[in-house]
């Protein structure tokens, strides 16, 4: 085992771990840690939503009197972590960055939740995210955006920026966030940090407050893949209350990740992620990248998925027909905001429901649910969502045809590096085009991970490559992000997240 | 406020040599499993507001449906009874519209792939005739949550100064069942329309899959109408092939006897209306049990869309064709084929079983002779006071027996105190009204009132002495030959004994001493 850092916040969760049972360090004093830093470094970064300081301290005392009492605890009890708010959090409020929410305390645990209680993982808070998770800069949530604390001018990546930016700025050693067209993956490249979306159904959805139920996917984020890989163990597996999951144990993520071995797999790269569009120095990265697991075993051919072209067309046909129907509870009659409409004399609960959601929904969440409601509409009904469909079983058999021939796929994660903040929140077509190259594993149901692949010439900033496997088959993720992680660290003669500039002192009052 | 006015309505012999209707009857009925349809909260009924609910049925963010298995194998047993195919594959769809009684906004139901689909039912009518209804779907959905109006005059929400909402309902399964339009009953519609709820609601009560109780929601209707001009004979062919009217949807109409009248109502107010040269406006209309009459309720457009897809937090409903067989083996005997059984061990005349199965009293009278009554005394209690009292309370017999605790058991128990010659005919009515009182079983009360006929002859004898004595014209008849005189001296007897006197007993004395 590798000795601690005097700052416990720069260890790794899987460091943390091992000290924790070695009794080296209790829980409250890694926790505290945290605490600490999110006080010195959270009114730059603007991480987290809530902190829960309290609540924290006491789930780290509960597991440190449990580990004297000589109890067994799993892997990484003791070992703080930051909820993405789409999560519902008993007793711990819940906006998913709307202001629809503000207010409501959950009075349940998601399952996702549930696990990190019992796995001993005290919560320091929720993380914030663009409203309902529509976005890619964290720009759309309602409470102010998150801050790329490799550039404090710049988007943190979306709808998970907020869990991003804390495993970025070292607010928290892990972080959970759900991924329904790449918000899990995108944040995780522009910050240099690691993030995966598992199979569709591995981790459950229960409590995750929904924006595209087909789509969305539960996962975990960290900074290194091994940290990603216990997590994912801890958040994985059946549950009874999502119908969607998969009745199966996890795969083998963590001893994929041990391992870190790639020789004799096939990669491909898929053809159409990657050309056009795609900053010079993400390309440059990812191709580095590409001939490192060459060099380190793996063969690499080129694979051709030429219905991932409609990919964007049709998610944007399926999200927003989706969530306009999942947002339709929020309707002011049993939690969160209630607005009365101006003017009238004793409303009607229609006006109160108009007036509340026209004041507590954002300007994407409104884009959205009106493109969905028309989507859905009869007589568009078979030429939208219908036709979406159609695009969506041609993306799995694109997916299953390279599978077919590979092991795994790769491209860069995101078309480019963090772009600064209000640069494209006029345009959202722009905005939509972040997740181009993430999109298409949401809509097959199949992994996807995103690991740093360096620093782009041209500005400096983090590029990622994603790789993706077939369904089930998270594990080949691990071999392969932990393989080229070990071989680029390496590289790079250390964690890419140590080339981040320090924030605090003068980066403070830029952040300001 | 809606202000309720009569429409104008023609009489229905008139109506029926001008038009020939046509009707559509959408029955919702709620299952009785222990759990509601997409999470694990009872569906007790009665229970206090919103004490039944969970993060799931009350739609809380985050929250996913789980379906209730129990309630798919009912919907597929509803479905083989109704003689339907069973998908081998169907989805759940969610039906978009907004109410506060509704938790998510939008209804988990089923759209264009129903579980069972394509079956019919054939039903008795009161000639003894069959009419066959077809069936168009049946269908697995959530209940909503139920809304109470406070304030404001009719109780809709329209008017009313606040709402409230019990959700206990919400999420509690049912199943609705779809006929295809209703053809050829003619001036019969009516009785059609009754006729087959009555025998879905025997059917279901077969199944065993619901309570089936329509005062209390269990069970709900919604008749569709429409007429179209008469050119000939109701099945005749030019008659079956003149195009459909425009429809009425008469929602809630919850009992047996509200269907066959909302379905004649609804007849003769179309007929006023095209008489009138009139047209029909498509729309849902209000039933109003004490009046007799519908209401317009909102007109139903092609603008209403409900922007159905299938549910993509559900997986697909697949039964395999085992379970489906399996599930097949479990009907119980057609309730037809039954009541022709129970009329044939009973010994019932037509006209008799019709008594019985019009007060709802088979299965009632079924457990009663299994208790040891004899079919004829079973009939004889059981239709006798209780049935009178259930209908002045406006309750079938079943409910009313249950609500009193009055059990087959105790008519079988009273039965057998007559046959065991402790009671006459008088005296068990009066136990039976004690029953029906809640003085306990037939033995308690019979014991606690005193009533027992007097076996000791001595006194009897006595009693015949006296009266034979006080009347001695009365005798003098008898000895003549005019035994039916002794009917005057049998009244004078049975009062001296108080009414607790063998009345056949005290016959055969006089008699006896008088010829």
């Amino acid at each position: 085992m590798t000795d601690l850092p005097t700052d416990l916040t720069r260890a790794t969760a899987a460091d943390l771990a091992g000290a924790l049972a070695s009794k080296t360090i209790s829980s409250v004093e890694v926790t505290q840690a945290h605490l600490d830093r999110i006080a010195a470094v959270d009114g730059q970064v603007h991480s987290y939503l809530h902190v829960d300081g309290e609540g924290a301290l006491a789930q780290a005392r509960a597991v440190d009197a449990r580990r004297q009492s000589g109890e067994s605890l799993g892997a990484l009890a003791g070992v703080p972590i930051a909820v993405k708010d789409v999560m519902t959090t008993k007793g711990l409020p819940t906006t998913c960055g709307s202001k629809i929410l503000e207010g409501w305390i959950p009075p349940y645990d998601a399952t996702v939740v549930t696990k990190l209680r019992e796995a001993g993982l005290p919560i320091l808070g929720k993380t914030n995210m663009d409203e309902f998770a529509m976005g890619s800069s964290t720009e759309h949530s309602a409470y102010g955006p998150s801050h790329n604390p490799w550039d404090l001018d710049r988007i943190p990546g979306g709808s998970g920026g907020g869990s991003s930016s804390v495993l970025a700025s070292f607010q928290a050693p892990l972080a959970t966030g759900t991924d329904t067209g790449g918000s899990i993956r995108q944040p995780a490249a522009v910050t240099a940090t690691v993030g995966t979306k598992p199979t569709y159904g591995g981790v459950s959805r229960y409590g995750l407050v929904a924006l595209a139920s087909s789509l969305d996917q539960a996962g975990p984020c960290g900074r290194t893949v091994l940290d990603t890989a216990l997590l994912h163990a801890v958040m994985g597996g059946h549950d009874p209350m999502d119908s969607t999951s998969i009745d199966a144990p996890v795969p083998p993520v963590v001893e994929a990740a041990r391992a870190a071995d790639v020789r004799g797999m096939r990669i491909g790269v898929v053809k159409e992620l990657g050309g056009e569009g795609y900053q010079p120095g993400v390309r440059a990265r990812f191709d580095e990248s590409v001939a490192l697991l060459e060099e380190l075993g793996a063969e690499v051919v080129e694979v051709s998925c030429p219905n991932f072209e409609y990919a964007l067309a049709a998610y944007y046909l399926i999200l927003p027909s989706e969530a306009s129907s999942n947002l339709a509870k929020f309707d002011a009659m049993r939690y969160g905001l209630r607005v009365l409409p101006e003017g009238v004399d004793a409303p009607s609960a229609e006006q109160v429901m108009a007036a509340t959601r026209d004041a507590g929904f954002g300007p994407e969440v409104k884009r959205r649910i009106i493109l969905g409601t028309y989507a859905l509409s009869s007589g568009y009904y078979d030429a939208y969502y219908g036709s979406a469909q159609k695009v969506r079983a041609l993306i799995a058999q694109d997916f299953a045809a390279a599978y077919a021939r590979v092991d795994v796929l790769v491209s860069p994660t995101a078309p480019t590096t963090a772009f600064k903040l209000g640069d494209k929140l006029e345009d959202p077509m722009a905005m939509y085009l972040n997740d181009i190259a993430t999109i298409p594993a949401n809509l097959a149901g199949v992994p996807g991970m995103s690991i740093p692949s360096g620093l782009a010439d041209e500005d400096g900033l983090p590029a990622g490559i994603q790789i993706l496997a077939p369904a089930t088959k998270d594990e080949r993720l691990y071999s392969v992000g932990a393989a080229l992680e070990a071989a680029l660290v390496d590289r790079w003669g250390g964690p890419i997240l140590d080339r981040a500039p320090e924030l605090g002192g003068a980066a403070a009052a830029k952040g300001a | 406020m809606s202000t309720v006015t009569a429409d104008a309505v023609m009489d229905y012999d008139e109506a029926m040599t001008k038009f020939d209707p046509v009707m559509g009857l959408e029955v919702h009925v709620e299952l009785h499993t222990a759990t509601k349809m997409f999470c694990g909260c009872p569906t007790e009924f009665g229970a206090a507001p919103n004490s039944q609910v969970c993060p799931v049925c009350l739609g809380l963010p985050g929250a996913l449906p789980v379906v209730n298995e129990k309630a798919v194998e009912s919907a597929i047993r509803i479905g083989l009874a109704l003689n339907c195919e069973i998908a081998q594959w169907c989805r759940f769809a969610r039906k978009n519209y907004f109410y506060p009684d509704m938790p998510k906004n939008f209804q988990t139901s089923q759209y264009d792939e129903p579980i069972a689909f394509e079956g019919y039912l054939d039903v008795e009518l009161e000639d003894g005739s069959t009419y066959r209804v077809e069936i168009e779907r049946a269908h697995m959905e959530e209940d909503t949550g139920k809304s109470l109006h406070i304030g404001g005059a009719t109780g809709r929400i329209h008017g009313a100064d606040h709402s409230l909402v019990d959700y206990n309902r919400a999420g509690i399964p049912l199943i609705e069942i779809v006929t295809k339009p209703m053809v050829g009953a003619g001036e019969r519609a009516p009785e059609v329309a009754k006729a087959y709820v009555s025998a879905l609601r025997d059917l279901l009560r077969a199944l065993d899959v619901s309570d089936v109780k329509m005062e209390q929601g269990s069970m709900r209707c919604d008749a569709n109408v429409s007429l179209r001009p008469r050119v000939g004979e109701p099945t005749s062919e030019e008659q079956l092939a003149v195009p459909l009217g425009t429809r009425t949807e008469t929602k809630n109409v919850n009992s047996l006897r509200s269907v066959e009248r909302a379905v004649r109502y609804e007849i003769s107010r179309h007929a006023a209306i095209l008489d009138g040269g009139g047209t029909i406006l498509q729309e849902t209309r209000h039933w109003h049990e004490d009046t007799g009459i519908t209401t317009s309720g909102r007109v139903k457009s092609d603008a209403e869309d409900y922007r159905y897809f299938p549910e993509p937090d559900l997986v697909p409903v697949a039964p395999t064709r085992e379970t489906v067989e399996t599930l097949r083996g479990t009907l119980p005997e057609p309730p037809g084929l039954r009541r022709k059984r129970l009329q044939s061990d009973w010994g019932y005349s037509d006209l008799e079983m019709r008594d019985v199965l019009n007060a709802g009293a088979v299965e009632l009278i079924e457990e009663t002779v299994a208790a040891g009554a004899s079919a004829a005394a079973a009939k004889k209690w059981w239709l006798g006071e209780p049935s009178r009292r259930a209908n002045a309370e406006g309750q079938d017999i079943v409910t009313y027996a249950a609500g009193l605790g009055l059990t087959p058991a105790h008519i079988a128990e009273l039965d057998g105190l007559v046959a065991a010659g402790r009671l006459n005919d008088s005296m068990a009515r009066q136990v039976l009204d004690g029953v029906l009182g809640g003085e306990g079983t037939p033995t308690a009360v019979a014991d606690a009132r005193g009533l027992e006929l007097v076996q000791d002859d001595g006194a009897l004898e006595a009693a015949v002495d006296k009266v034979i004595a006080a009347n001695p014209d009365v005798a003098d008849k008898i000895r003549d030959g005019k035994v039916a005189a002794a009917g005057a001296l049998i009244g004078q007897v049975m009062k001296e004994m108080k009414g607790q006197a063998d009345a056949g007993k005290a016959r055969e004395l006089i008699l006896a001493k008088l010829q």
